[in-house]
């Protein structure tokens, strides 16, 4: 099952590439549908799974390679925690592909490398196997270049290269983790669920050292400050199903590789160095917020607010807990849906306005009513309106962090204000305001590939808010384990 | 009849180089003779085969030739790396008239040298095989006629006689200390020398290792390295940036491994290597961003790619039990064989129709040629080690093999340079794929050349998704330094 679910889109880009030129215009079609049928199968996936039964579920492994200090398995599972990561994904690219629906340039190329990301990302989510999940990490980067590079808008290639060449340096420094840690294990072992219960010595690296190699990888893809830079270029210069990816999913490969590798792996360390890890992410929130307050362009904006966003992830990470860690979980989750839809409404005005200046935009809710609607219900959203998604994520955090790193926590709070600032005033500045005349005949959100996108992602984000347990209990199932490591 | 019998598959060869050259001489229809010389390479392998399957293992000529694993290995190998540059050279040799045959002639006598090479354990058997090789590769490095090419080899002989004499002087000191040209007396004397002989052990050492660092293109004996790949055909350069490259080192792990592999000095040469990989990883990427001629930047793509080698080569000696880097190494080089093989057959094949090697021509490839565009730039995506290539696999492999050695400032020395190495490998994919192509002459290729980038490019992407069984293979040819 989950093996379908990770290669099928990879078959589908095969599919999609191999179209015949006069047939182009069905890439979207496959794709769809594609990523639709993915879509099923983790819902079966969702219904079949055991919430009170430990451990991992769905497991499919054999030995890929043997071999003397070098076995790497074809390992996956799913728990409460990749089971959340996996519907997100399965759920937006099904979006991204709708979203991209008036894609004219080379669209079998560009469909099919979408395609691609998404078996490297669900590959990501469900590997336990140190190895095969790094080979999955890596595989992302060249369909985000091409994507970026030949789809985007600006400086696409400095963007797309600058992407590139900081994962690739984070994920350098995160392979050499990998090795030691593996080779550090008694017995030697890449398998995630041994490593958890064996002990790791210090044999060549002292443990600290271990641990910061491979959160180097996750820092810079979460991001962590010093190490977003990369992040608004890419955001901005990206088209816009592949800021929807990039933001809703790919950020989270990140926060969850520092659950599935670092805290899991070694709670020892993680829970000395916590304190850092609250700070930083206190330094996220606070700066992320302010940079945002400071953008003029609609799309930079969003994506400056993922960092500060990101920085609950760490937050509740750092707080090494039960509560904690659901909350970073869930704030993942809802951070996706959240952002996914930010971007997807900013592509929308984009694609009207052709600017993303937002000096330019005024009074637009004149023309497209719906469109500012659900910009408002995003915007309430992110900044944690209860009775939404992120706040119930929001508030697991804070009760998670307040006793363990109580001033970091009244830091980040403040950052909720700061939040509410450049959301309410960028609403304010682009849809409200007297009608424009230049933007006087624009349409609203009337295609159908336009609206599921949006009722999709209003509606998760309501029903999670409303109803948080149907992701809570789920996510409890994959953090209990890590928790009793972690006392 | 045994020894005979043991030196197979490199008698088939140079029989057929002499068919060649005597055909070459009465028929009229010239483009019989490179399927004549695949035709001996098929033969070298099939003897080859025979072994494995006779199960033959043993000494030729008193032990100074070995059949075993580690040479059946490279046997396989060699002829893979010869078929493939024979099959991608086909069009571009076209232009090679008057002397058509003696090219495919001098590429199977070379390659018999370096099966030789690979199968030596005898000082004076190893210096005899480097030499056929070699002068074979110093008459194709001139092999064009014009000012490039005779500049080429010109530099190419007279270094590597420097390097050949030094080589020399480091086997007579060896000789001279231990008493014996063979492996196997070398190896009992280091297990039993006294103390005082170590200086003189270090030294004989360095020379040959400067010896051979000439052929494996390690910095800092990597000059000749662009100069030659730039002047020399296109061809030729892909059969010395892999073939010659993975023979010096063949006979490294041999002459170290076997003969040096004791306690004794194996820290030493260790800790040279390491030295060596890191320099030449830094010198080749770091100077390989600023290239503007392809057969440039391959060139210093491979003196990187020849670092990372090196990396598993300082692993080899500390592993204790296992030869993990040695079986690392041996991968390597396979991956390496396929993936650099596959990029020279894509740049064979856009110098030999617009007469250029300059990477801005490489502007829009992917819409004038899909398959040489996507066979460069799957190979460039192998030699940067991303996923699912082969090069992805053998980098994990070879910096495991490190991890393990307890060499971990090595491995993220490697690791920083494979970021470095992304810059340019993938610039020139992106220049394939972002931009329009110019109007010019239009990118064609012979069907034996689309074999040629196809095998290599699904070579790639299969031993990099099914990796098992050439692993299995690297390791059991490796096995026979485990002692």
């Amino acid at each position: 099952m989950l093996t379908f679910i990770v290669f099928f889109p990879l078959l589908g880009a095969i599919a999609v590439a191999t179209l015949p030129r006069e047939e182009e215009w069905r890439a979207k079609q496959v794709a769809a549908l594609v990523t639709t049928a993915t879509l099923a199968a983790s819902v079966i996936v969702l219904t079949l799974f055991e919430r009170d039964e430990a451990g991992f579920q769905f497991v499919e492994r054999f030995r890929w390679i043997e071999a003397g200090g070098f076995d790497i398995q074809y390992f996956l599972g799913i728990d409460g925690i990749n089971l959340v990561m996996v519907m997100l994904t399965t759920l937006l690219f099904v979006l991204a592909m709708l979203i991209s629906w008036n894609i004219e340039l080379r669209p079998r190329e560009y469909f099919a490398w979408l395609l691609v990301l998404e078996t490297g990302v669900l590959g990501v989510f469900t590997s336990l196997d140190l190895i095969l999940f790094f080979l999955f990490w890596e595989v992302e980067l060249l369909p985000m270049y091409m994507l970026i590079s030949i789809w985007g808008t600006g400086r696409k290639e400095y963007s797309a290269t600058k992407f590139v060449i900081y994962t690739l340096a984070g994920s350098a420094l995160m392979l050499t983790g990998i090795l030691v840690l593996g080779f550090s294990a008694d017995p030697h072992t890449f398998d995630i669920r041994e490593l958890s219960q064996a002990e790791i010595r210090d044999v060549l690296l002292p443990l600290p050292a271990i641990f910061f190699l491979i959160f180097a990888g996750f820092a810079v893809k979460l991001p962590v400050f010093p190490f977003h830079t990369w992040l608004p270029d890419a955001h901005s210069d990206a088209p816009t199903a592949v800021s929807v990816i990039l933001a809703g999913v790919l950020l989270k490969m990140g926060g969850y590789g520092m659950i599935r590798v670092c805290v899991t792996i070694l709670p020892g360390v993680a829970k000395d160095y916590a304190v850092w890890l609250a700070a930083f992410a206190a330094v996220n929130i606070i700066y992320g917020a302010i940079v945002t307050l400071r953008q003029t362009d609609l799309k930079r904006l969003i994506a400056y607010s993922s960092v500060s966003h990101m920085g609950y992830v760490l937050l509740g990470i750092a707080a090494m807990g039960q509560v904690g860690l659901t909350g970073a979980t869930l704030q993942m989750f809802t951070h996706g849906t959240i952002t996914g839809l930010l971007f997807v409404m900013v592509g929308l005005v984009y694609n009207r306005t052709h600017t993303r200046d937002i000096a330019q935009l005024k009074g637009l809710a004149h023309n497209m009513p719906v469109i500012a609607t659900v910009m408002l219900i995003a915007g309430l959203a992110s900044l944690g309106l209860p009775a939404m998604s992120g706040f119930v994520a929001e508030v697991m955090v804070f009760l998670g962090t307040i006793d363990k790193h109580p001033a970091a926590t009244i830091i980040a709070v403040t950052g909720i204000v700061l939040t509410a600032g450049y959301v309410l005033w960028m609403i304010e500045r682009v849809f409200f305001g007297p009608a424009v005349e230049r933007w006087r005949d624009l349409d609203d959100a009337t295609e159908w590939w336009e609206q599921i996108p949006m009722a999709a992602l209003v509606a998760t984000i309501l029903v999670v808010g409303v109803y948080p347990a149907i992701l809570v209990d789920i996510i409890t199932n994959g953090v209990e384990p890590i928790v009793a490591r972690l006392v | 009849m045994e020894n005979v019998d043991r030196l197979g598959p490199e008698i088939v060869l140079l029989v057929a180089a002499a068919a060649v050259l005597l055909l070459d001489l009465v028929l009229r229809e010239k483009r019989w003779l490179p399927w004549l010389a695949l035709l001996g390479i098929a033969g070298s392998a099939l003897w080859t085969g025979t072994f494995v399957i006779r199960d033959t293992q043993g000494t030729a000529f008193d032990g100074s030739l070995a059949v075993d694993d580690f040479s059946i290995f490279f046997g396989f190998l060699f002829a893979g790396v010869a078929a493939l540059v024979i099959l991608s050279s086909m069009d571009y040799a076209e232009r090679f008239v008057g002397r058509y045959g003696e090219f495919f002639a001098l590429i199977l006598a070379s390659t018999a040298g370096l099966m030789l090479l690979a199968g030596s354990r005898d000082l004076i058997a190893i210096f005899i095989a480097l030499e056929l090789t070699s002068i074979s590769q110093y008459v194709l490095a001139g092999f064009l006629k014009d000012g490039r090419s005779t500049e080429a080899a010109l530099k190419y002989i007279l270094l590597g006689a420097i390097s050949t004499a030094v080589l020399l002087y480091g086997m007579a000191f060896l000789f001279g200390l231990s008493g014996s040209t063979k492996l196997d007396g070398i190896a009992a004397f280091v297990a039993e020398a006294d103390p005082g002989t170590r200086a003189a052990l270090v030294m004989a050492m360095v020379f040959m290792a400067v010896g051979f660092a000439f052929k494996m293109a390690i910095v800092p004996f990597q000059m000749w390295v662009p100069d030659v790949y730039e002047g020399a055909p296109t061809p030729v350069a892909a059969y010395l940036s892999v073939g010659s490259k993975a023979a010096a080192f063949a006979v490294v792990l041999r002459v170290f491994y076997e003969g040096l592999g004791g306690d004794f000095v194996s820290n030493d040469w260790s800790n040279l290597f390491a030295a060596l990989a890191a320099a030449s990883m830094f010198a080749g990427n770091i100077v390989a961003l600023v290239q503007s001629n392809i057969k440039r930047l391959l060139g210093y793509s491979s003196i990187a790619q020849a670092g990372y080698i090196m990396v598993g080569l300082a692993a080899v000696s500390t592993v204790d039990g296992t030869a993990l880097g040695a079986s690392s190494v041996l991968f390597f080089l396979a991956a390496y064989a396929l993936t650099n093989l596959g990029a020279f057959a894509a740049v064979t094949v856009v110098s030999h129709c617009l007469g250029s090697d300059d990477i801005a021509d490489y502007a829009g490839l992917a819409r004038r040629s899909p398959l040489v565009a996507a066979t460069l730039a799957f190979c460039f995506v192998s030699l940067t080690g991303l996923p699912p290539t082969a090069g992805f696999i053998a980098k994990i492999y070879i910096f495991n093999a490190a991890v393990q050695a307890d060499m971990v400032w090595l491995v993220i020395v490697a690791v920083l340079n494979s970021v470095l190495a992304a810059f340019y490998y993938l610039k020139v994919v992106g220049l394939m794929f972002f931009r329009e192509p110019p109007e010019g002459a239009p990118i064609k290729w012979s069907p034996p050349v689309g074999v040629a980038l196809g095998v290599s490019m699904l070579g790639v992407l299969v031993v990099g998704v099914v990796p098992g069984p050439l692993i299995a293979a690297a390791e059991r040819a490796a096995s026979v330094f485990v002692r």
